[in-house]
Parts: C-alpha cells; sequence; structure tokens
C-alpha cells in the first residue's frame, strides 16, 4: 500500500510539473568528446579499422531521446568534439566545455579520461560535470583511481574474466595455459583473468608470454604448436587486446583444445551474433544508420545518452545532480537488450550488465551463468562487487551514493520512502529555481 | 412425411452445429504457414502456407476473414476463413507485426516497430488514412471496447501512448516500466493492463485517470528474475480472471482481476508469447514458440489439460466458433 501511494504520489507531481512546463521545452546538453586515432597495427585486412566508433551509438541514441522527448517536452542536444591527434585534451576541453554543458560522453582511453574528471573545471566549477565512460574496460578506474563524477558503461575486464570463468566453471574447463602478450593493456587483462581463476577455483597450469616476432603470418605454423607443447590443460586463454597474434593459436595448438579470452571465445558487451530480447531491432537499426555492425563503443555510447535520456524523463529535470541521483538509485532500469533491466553499481559507478560470450559467428553464453548465486541480483557475480571494491576506501571524496541512500540506512522504512519522496520534491525544485 | 421431414430437419441442425465446431488458428513464425486446429479433439487438421514471416494475427467481426501480418512481405493479408485462400492485401507499412482490430471492424491500427509510427488503414477501402507518430518501437496495440481509445505502447520509450480513434492524435502519454510489451482492455474499457518485458511486473492502469493504480510482480519461486518476462495478457469478459503468459518462464499467471492476486502459474510450453480465449471463454490458448505447440487450459479448472504440436515458432493466436 505504501509503495501504491508512493508511486501514486510520484506521478501526481510527474503530473504537476508536465502541466507546468507544457509550453517550455527543457534543454538537456550532452557533449560527445573522443580523440582522433592513428590507425593501429592489425593482424589482418579482413575488418576495416573503423575511426569514430561510438559516434553512431550516440547519435541513435539522441534520436531515440528525442522521440521521447517529444512527448515529455524535452530536447536532447548532442555536441561533438573531436580532438586532433597531437591536441592537448586538457586545453580542448577548458576551452569548450567550460559552459553549462555537464553531462559529457567520453570516447577516451583511461590515462585522458581521468586527466579530465580530475580536473578543478570539471569537479568544482559551477557547472560540475558528469562523466559517462562509453569505451573503456579498465579496471583501476573502477577501484583505486575511481572518480566520483564518472560512470563506466562497458564492462570491466574483471567482468569479463569473471564471466568466462563462470562458464568454463559449467563446462568443467577448469585448467587454463595462459598467454599473455607485451603491451601493457594486455598485462591488465591477464591480471583480471587470474584474478577470475581465484576467485572461481580455477586453476593456471601455466603462464607464458608471447614474445616471437608479430608477423605471425610466418610464424603461426612452426612456433604455436611448439610454443603450446608438452603442457596439459583444457582451454587456452589469450591475453592480446590488440589482436596481434591471438588468432593464429586456434587449430594450431600442439593438442586439441579450445581458445577463450580476447580471440575465440570472448566475452563482451555487445557482438553482432546477439539477437534476443529485442537486440535484432537494435542491430539493424544502427546497420541501417551507420552502415556496419554495432561495435561495444557504439553499445557505449548508446547506453549512456540513453541513461541520461531515461533518467531525465523520469526526473522531468535536466540539472546533474537530479539526474546522477537517479541513475544511481533504486528506481533506475535501462533496458540494454540484454534481458536483465540494467543499473549502476553505486559503490563505483560502473553499469551492471550480463556479459556475452561469443564465438565469432555464435553467441554460445550469456553471463551471468545460472546457477551462480547472489544475496542482491546474480549480475553482481560479475567484477567488483561491493566488499571487494577500492573504490570507497582509497579515495576521499568518492562518495557516488546519493545522499538519499544514506539517509534510508538510518531511518524506519516507513520514514526513509518519505524522505525519499522529500529529496524528490527538493531536486524538483531545485531544477525549478535553476531554470 | 411431415414427420420425415421434422426429422430431416433436426438432423440437418445437428450437422449444422458439428460443422460449426470451433477452429483455433496460429501463425508459425518460421514455417510461414498458418496452423488450423481442432481445439476439441486437440488435433492439427491443416497448415496452410501465408507468406513471409507471419506473425499477428486477427478475426474480423463476423469471423469471415483472418487479418495476418506476413512481416517480411511488408503487408497485412486478408484470409477467407472458410477456403483459406488470400482475397486481399493491407497497406501495412514496413515490417507489420502486432496490429488492432477496432470494434466495427473497419480500421486496422498497426505498430510499425522500425519507423516509430501507428498505421491506420480503412479496411473497406484498402487505403492507409493515418500515420501516428509514437515512441520507439511500438509494439503492443490495442483499441478500447467501447471504440474511444487505440493505444500504443513503445518498448524503448517505455510509455503507453493514448490515442483518441476520432482525430487519430496522441492525447496524452503514460510512463510505465521498461520494455512496455502487450496491452489488453478490460471488456468494459475501464481497465487497460500491460505487461513489461524488463521489469517482469504487469501494470493496471485507469483508463479515466490514465495512470497506473496497481503494479504485480510476477515473481516465481525457483526461476530465475531475468527469465520473467511477460508478453501476452488477456482479461475475461467478467473480469473474474486475468491471464498473463510469462514468456521463458513458460508459465501462464493466473490472476484475481478483482483483488489483483496472483492465484497461480500454469506450466505451459517452452517460451509462451501470446494467449486468446476460446469464444465462449472456457479455454484458453498460449502459443509456445520455443516448443513448437500450443497449450490447452481448461479455464473452469485452471488446469492445462493439452498440448498440441503446430509447427515451427507458433506466434499469434486466435479462435473462431
Amino acid at each position: 500500500m505504501d509503495r501504491l501511494l508512493r508511486i501514486m504520489a510520484g506521478f501526481f507531481l510527474l503530473f504537476l510539473i508536465q502541466k507546468s512546463f507544457a509550453a517550455e521545452t527543457q534543454i538537456i546538453k550532452i557533449a560527445y568528446i573522443t580523440q582522433e586515432q592513428k590507425i593501429p597495427a592489425a593482424l589482418s585486412n579482413l575488418d576495416a579499422f573503423v575511426q569514430h566508433k561510438g559516434m553512431t551509438g550516440a547519435e541513435m541514441a539522441i534520436a531515440e531521446n528525442n522521440i521521447t522527448g517529444q512527448f515529455t517536452g524535452q530536447k536532447f542536444e548532442l555536441r561533438k568534439i573531436i580532438v586532433p591527434v597531437a591536441a592537448d585534451i586538457v586545453q580542448v576541453f577548458n576551452q569548450q566545455l567550460s559552459d553549462d554543458t555537464v553531462f559529457i560522453i567520453s570516447n577516451l582511453p583511461a590515462e585522458q579520461l581521468k586527466q579530465l574528471t580530475d580536473l578543478d573545471s570539471a569537479r568544482i566549477s559551477i557547472s560540475e560535470k558528469l562523466f559517462f565512460d562509453a569505451t573503456t574496460i579498465d579496471d583501476s578506474l573502477r577501484n583505486e583511481q575511481c572518480a566520483k563524477n564518472t560512470l563506466h558503461m562497458l564492462p570491466s575486464r574483471a567482468m569479463r574474466a569473471d564471466a568466462l570463468a563462470q562458464y568454463m566453471m559449467k563446462k568443467r574447463w577448469n585448467k587454463w595455459f595462459l598467454v599473455t602478450g607485451m603491451t601493457e593493456a594486455d598485462q591488465h587483462y591477464s591480471m583480471a583473468i587470474k584474478r577470475a581463476a581465484k576467485r572461481f577455483g580455477i586453476k593456471i597450469v601455466e603462464e607464458k608470454q608471447w614474445t616471437h616476432t608479430y608477423d605471425a603470418r610466418r610464424t603461426a605454423q612452426s612456433d604455436v604448436p611448439v610454443f603450446t607443447q608438452g603442457i596439459d590443460y583444457d582451454v587456452l586463454v589469450l591475453a592480446d587486446e590488440q589482436g596481434l597474434f591471438g588468432e593464429y593459436f586456434d587449430y594450431r595448438t600442439w593438442i586439441p583444445r579450445p581458445v577463450i579470452g580476447t580471440q575465440g571465445l570472448v566475452p563482451t558487451s555487445w557482438h553482432r551474433a546477439h539477437e534476443q530480447w529485442g537486440a535484432v531491432q537494435i542491430q539493424n537499426r544502427f546497420k541501417v544508420q551507420a552502415g556496419r555492425w554495432m561495435e561495444e563503443e557504439d553499445y557505449g555510447a548508446y547506453l549512456a545518452v540513453r541513461s541520461i535520456g531515461e533518467a531525465a524523463v523520469r526526473t522531468q529535470s535536466n540539472q546533474m545532480q537530479t539526474i546522477k541521483n537517479y541513475l544511481l538509485g533504486d528506481e533506475f532500469a535501462l533496458q540494454g537488450y540484454k534481458g536483465n533491466p540494467l543499473s549502476f553499481r553505486s559503490w563505483n559507478g560502473q553499469l551492471r550488465q550480463p556479459v556475452l560470450l561469443a564465438a565469432a559467428r555464435s553467441l554460445v553464453a550469456v553471463a551471468p551463468i545460472e546457477g551462480f548465486l547472489h544475496p542482491k541480483t546474480e549480475l553482481d557475480t560479475l567484477g567488483f562487487d561491493q566488499s571487494e571494491s577500492t573504490c570507497m576506501k582509497t579515495s576521499t571524496d568518492n562518495n557516488l551514493i546519493p545522499p538519499v541512500t544514506t539517509v534510508e540506512e538510518n531511518t524506519s522504512e516507513g520514514g526513509s520512502k518519505f524522505q525519499k519522496l522529500k529529496q524528490l520534491i527538493i531536486n524538483k525544485f531545485q531544477s525549478f529555481e535553476w531554470k | 412425411m411431415k414427420q420425415v421431414i421434422l426429422g430431416a430437419g433436426l438432423i440437418t441442425a445437428m450437422l449444422g452445429s458439428i460443422v460449426q465446431a470451433e477452429t483455433v488458428f496460429v501463425t508459425l513464425e518460421k514455417d510461414n504457414a498458418l496452423a488450423v486446429i481442432d481445439p476439441i479433439a486437440g488435433k492439427l487438421l491443416k497448415t496452410v502456407e501465408i507468406g513471409q514471416r507471419p506473425r499477428g494475427l486477427t478475426l474480423s467481426p463476423d469471423n469471415k476473414y483472418l487479418y495476418v501480418a506476413t512481416s517480411d512481405d511488408n503487408t497485412v493479408k486478408i484470409i477467407d476463413t472458410e477456403t483459406y485462400e488470400e482475397v486481399g492485401r493491407l497497406p501495412s507499412g514496413e515490417d507489420p507485426e502486432t496490429f488492432a482490430l477496432n470494434p466495427a471492424g473497419d480500421r486496422l491500427y498497426v505498430s510499425n516497430e522500425d519507423d516509430n509510427l501507428v498505421t491506420v488503414i480503412d479496411i473497406p477501402n484498402k487505403k492507409e488514412i493515418a500515420q501516428i507518430k509514437v515512441g520507439v518501437e511500438p509494439e503492443g496495440i490495442a483499441v478500447s471496447p467501447d471504440n474511444q481509445w487505440v493505444i500504443s505502447a513503445s518498448e524503448t520509450t517505455n510509455m503507453i501512448h493514448w490515442i483518441d480513434t476520432k482525430t487519430n492524435a496522441i492525447v496524452e502519454n503514460t510512463l510505465v516500466d521498461p520494455r512496455p510489451r502487450a496491452a489488453s482492455f478490460t471488456a468494459d474499457s475501464t481497465q487497460l493492463w500491460a505487461t513489461s518485458e524488463i521489469a517482469g511486473t504487469l501494470m493496471i492502469l485507469d483508463v479515466k485517470t490514465r495512470q497506473i493504480i496497481k503494479k504485480i510482480r510476477l515473481d516465481i519461486q525457483g526461476v530465475s528474475a531475468d527469465k520473467i518476462q511477460p508478453v501476452g495478457v488477456v482479461i475475461d469478459n467478467e473480469r473474474r480472471w486475468g491471464y498473463v503468459a510469462i514468456g521463458p518462464a513458460n508459465r501462464v499467471a493466473v490472476i484475481n482481476a478483482q483483488t489483483f492476486e496472483i492465484e497461480k502459474f500454469l506450466l505451459v510450453g517452452q517460451r509462451v508469447w501470446n494467449l486468446a480465449f476460446s469464444p465462449d471463454q472456457k479455454r484458453l490458448y498460449t502459443t509456445n514458440g520455443r516448443s513448437n505447440d500450443i497449450s490447452i487450459i481448461d479455464l473452469e479448472n485452471h488446469k492445462v489439460t493439452k498440448s498440441v504440436a503446430v509447427g515451427r515458432f507458433p506466434w499469434g493466436v486466435v479462435s473462431k466458433p
């Protein structure tokens, strides 16, 4: 009954606000920032390099937000900022984003994103920003280096490795042979794999670094069998994020074993083989618009802009704090075409989501795998759970949890609901004054 | 002699009633066909080729015609229910999936999921008369029995759009739980029941205020939450019971339509999607997409009595007296 009352009160409030603002349109300003990339070395010419992956995802989501916006009197604006290869990202940010645009979608590597989120001009200016990290999978950004003004859209390396481990547990393929590449990213991936192995009781029976020449066309046939000889394992796990050698392991190992990790069976947030839960529709929409398949970066940017849309529509606000509170609150549920509703982990700003396990042309499984249980939500069996997170512990001002939740802990059940409603009302009125 | 004629008349009358036994029609999405079923005998009578990827279907009020959305043909076909011949086509717009017929049977409202539109078709003239812009990915659609409202549920915008049938314009939009799928009006047009696939809820909306008056979470013990994806919903004419198909949970929820309590869950085939009553509302038919059959539920005892194999990916279902 209480819940019903609350829902009704909420709707009444929405109704009132809708009425009073029916005439004027509320503008929600979003910026998308990315840097031109040098074309990286690649193993093959099969997949053409796509400059500005992610942009189409953001554009599609803006269009969808605006379709909804026509019914709620809201308009979503997307400003795209493409920083040239050599330019200083901080300088560009300060020049172009010191205005009242508060929602920033980032398609930047971890180090650059960290530079921006730490800027005083992003944190304490009147136009305090909320960053949506659409593309990194970095674990440290979600732990010891976490920033309270950042939400992460894609599953971290830890979440991906846990997804793999869960499926391998189910298959009882629990002796792993781990092969790691030379880059820093490969080391990070490798660390996530080891963490997952430990977490799920999987044994890493052998660990090797791939140091051979990268022109594997010459070396694959001879090097890979020798490299993998004399080891008894169930699956070979690759940590080669850039794809410099990984593709050459399948079918070339000394003993017949499946390949998983960055190649072979890959854990990912999105894949072209995924078509359940309405995914076919978004895959088609995307292909029509972009002329190519949707990639993870596009999915991340799409979800970021859709999150803002969902929060702005439900709260009827364009204010950073109101939107942020809603996004981190219990009510937020984003449709991400993966079955479960998606929401944010309040302790580190990571978007909770299923992780797809995909082979080149088929979707093999979706983690969390059935049977892996969690007291709150099975989605939290993937990645750093609240108790494991180092996000809150190390940073002093990293209170990601909105104030409403803190109040709730100290009050009775009925009181907390009242508080929540009160907070909701306060938020609404703040947004009135600031308009 | 007179007695003989009377007797003959009686026999014809009896024969007539036998001939008029109930027929159930099911679209088979992957077989490009229509299955014709005798639900009393529990037998598949016939499978008729019908067009590419048939999904939504409905009967004309006089039961003479079936309207079938053949999605990959981008049309709604009109099928004679006696001969199963195609007698016409309606301009549905692209990729029609679901649609609703008005009570008079002269207007068809089609959801065009990819174009974010509802297309209004004048059936006698086979002409499109209006296109209404709705939210992203419109799917569930229903006309109120009093013919005042058409509602369209948009899956990504998360709204129920209330369209006035007189003006073909949206009057109001209600924000609902994420990914609303199907919706049905009660027979008295006072309530709208809508399902949310992602939140796993059934929402009851009051038609007068167009607001949600009750939300029911369809949790099932022993079934993980991500399998609770409610889709089809129907309510009986007396508003005693409502029924919700819960997709991959392979169950139909039986809901007391007065108290909104969940009475029980009935185990049916796999990925149960759409529902239809028998004309006398004594039975309920379910299409089970993954197990390729329909389940027949006896509504007096709320028991599943039969399942009938029908073909690949049964999608929509209707029943003709």
